[in-house]
């Protein structure tokens, strides 16, 4: 399927889409980069989603859907705008990783995988996320906050909350 | 952004263009980028694999096999196109190596990918990172462009006749798929489960073809090996382990960090000079020598050589480099609980002794933390975890496993401490919640 008019994606993710399927010995290998891709535009797998891809790489929905549900970073519901993904693995457990992770609870007044009222933060206790060196460490969306304590946590939570965090990824 | 460190016992050979500015394509060129794949063009496949097995590289990612024997596996004719696959889901806990080489270096990942594809006589590589490391992606991918626009991929490289193009990849968040033929699997756009070996992935792999596998680290070894000559190499690190690691410092240590040591690098060292000691003034309890899936070490285990056969007869394995220090105010019971939560969320679900086991294990060291185990549970424990070793496609299971036996074996009296519904003794913060 080239880009078309009956596409749900935005011109540029489209077109990107269509180059994608091409790298590959075969399309099918583009189906986990376009998920996550489709996801970073829309805020989750819809069943929109699940159709378009499934359609763009000649594969059935049920097909994607086996694949979608594999992985944790994909979600079939909405997610705050600023999803909060705290590490409590090891190496950030033995830094307070848990501290932090309580403390976000507290302050944003939700548990694990579950969105603000206002729809601006989702939280999420998340694996190790590759920052053991650095704990504790959190990824709000795909950029990495790391060496946290509360106070900082709050800082980011404010920069976010008045819209003055600066998204580099 | 990660910290970079510094000690003066590190040698940098890997890490040597970090915090250069090594990112921009010139810069990297004038710290002798793309001067190891013009030489290995120059001199030929059997000289690079006779190098690589000079040099006693071994893998990176955990299993620490011999890279040049690794590559000469390939078979020279093949009905089907070859690939390299270079590993970056770096999803091991504790290990965070491939981060600071993927920010720091992306360019010397691109040119050991080219070298091992002029090894084994492939035409593309695929560069996988997980999904997380959507940044570093980024990084990656400006690289990969870069190299093209020079015209260093693609068609005729350095004019040698030979084409080789390089495609970057993202995983979605999967520990699972940091197994070689799970990842394999991912490429291919499925559920990262693993196959059954052998076939091994350098007879039949990706696509069918002859494939071969190399962690991040490993592949970006590769460049400085052939620059300053595999028997250098191997002469910087101890015996059957050539050359320099990086290590990562994690936990209750004054001066975390990933830090460049030579194989065999005393760990005792690594942790009270490097590492800075322990932290606050507390006493060392214990060690996870190697990432979250290696055997636990005891404070009198760790004068020893951190290499994979020095480490390996001290009961535990190097594994990711990953080294894990724990204080005398952490519950192990609690250490081990989080590890097993870890592996049990993780678990594909393929093979049944992984499945149950982990889940299992999770349950039955959850209600011994909680203040709710018998005495028979902790027998069980072992029992169960001992009796999910080799009995699954694919290394989790076994890694789920051993650390556990590990925790039981070395500190069964703090699971005895937990037992007739004593509150934890030494935990500082609430139960763990993740379910």
């Amino acid at each position: 399927m080239s880009t078309s008019a009956t596409t749900i994606f935005s011109p540029a993710t489209a077109a990107r889409f269509d180059r994608l399927v091409t790298l590959y010995p075969v399309k099918r290998s583009a189906l986990v980069p376009m998920l996550l891709y489709a996801q970073d535009e829309v805020g989750y797998i819809s069943d929109a989603v699940v159709a378009e891809i499934a359609q763009r790489i000649g594969i059935t929905e049920l097909d994607v859907r086996n694949v979608l549900s594999y992985y944790s970073m994909l979600r079939t519901k909405p997610a705050g705008k600023y999803n909060v993904q705290v590490c409590t693995n090891i190496s950030c457990m033995l830094r307070d990783g848990y501290g932090i992770l309580d403390h976000c609870k507290k302050r944003l007044g939700i548990g694990h995988k579950e969105v603000t009222s206002d729809g601006l933060f989702s939280l999420e206790e998340v694996e190790c996320i590759g920052a053991c060196c650095w704990a504790p460490a959190v990824q709000i969306n795909y950029d990495f906050y790391d060496e946290l304590t509360p106070e900082k946590m709050d800082q980011i939570l404010d920069d976010y909350k008045a819209g003055r965090a600066k998204e580099t990824v | 952004m990660p910290r970079l460190v510094s000690h003066p016992d590190e040698v940098k050979i890997i890490s040597r263009r970090f915090g250069q500015g090594a990112t921009d394509i010139d810069k990297y060129i004038e710290l002798d980028g793309y001067e190891a794949v013009q030489k290995a063009i120059e001199k030929g496949l059997d000289w690079i694999i006779n190098e690589m097995k000079v040099s006693g590289l071994r893998g990176r990612g955990g299993a620490g096999f011999p890279t040049g024997l690794k590559w000469s596996f390939v078979p020279k004719q093949a009905d089907r196109p070859k690939y390299v696959l270079v590993n970056g889901d770096e999803s091991e806990p504790a290990t965070c190596k491939d981060h600071v080489i993927f920010l720091h270096d992306p360019h010397a990942v691109i040119e050991g990918t080219m070298i091992a594809g002029l090894a084994i006589g492939s035409k593309l590589g695929f560069i996988y990172l997980r999904g997380e490391y959507r940044y570093l992606l980024k990084i990656m991918e400006k690289a990969v462009a870069d190299a093209y626009a020079k015209g260093f991929l693609g068609k005729n490289i350095f004019g040698s006749g030979i084409d080789f193009d390089i495609v970057t990849q993202t995983g979605a968040g999967a520990y699972e798929v940091g197994e070689e033929s799970a990842l394999m699997e991912s490429l291919e756009g499925k559920r990262g489960v693993p196959r059954i070996k052998p076939p091994f992935p350098a007879v039949v792999g990706l696509y069918g073809g002859p494939t071969v596998i190399n962690n991040a680290e490993t592949i970006a070894s590769v460049p400085h090996i052939l620059l300053m000559g595999g028997e250098a190499y191997a002469k910087v690190g101890s015996e059957r382990n050539g050359g320099t690691r990086l290590f990562g410092i994690s936990g209750h240590v004054n001066n975390p960090g990933v830090y460049e040591l030579p194989m065999g690098y005393n760990l005792k060292k690594a942790i009270y000079e490097v590492g800075g000691g322990v932290r606050g003034g507390h006493t060392l309890k214990a060690v996870v020598p190697g990432g979250s899936s290696t055997p636990v070490l005891l404070p009198k285990e760790i004068d020893i050589g951190l290499d994979f056969d020095q480490v390996g007869k001290a009961g535990s394995m190097l594994g990711s480099g990953g080294i894990v220090v724990i204080d005398d105010q952490t519950c192990m019971v609690e250490f081990a609980l989080r590890t097993i939560q870890f592996y049990q969320h993780e678990s594909c679900g393929w093979c049944i002794p992984c499945r149950e086991g982990t889940d299992w294990l999770k349950k039955t060291i959850g209600r011994v933390h909680a203040g709710g185990g018998i005495d028979k549970d902790l027998d069980n424990i072992r029992y169960l975890a001992e009796n999910m070793l080799g009995r699954t496609f694919c290394p989790l299971g076994d890694a789920a496993a051993m650390p556990t036996i590990g925790f039981i074996k070395k500190f069964r009296h703090e699971f005895e401490d937990h037992l007739n519904g004593k509150p934890c003794p030494y935990a500082k913060h609430e139960e763990l919640a993740l379910v």
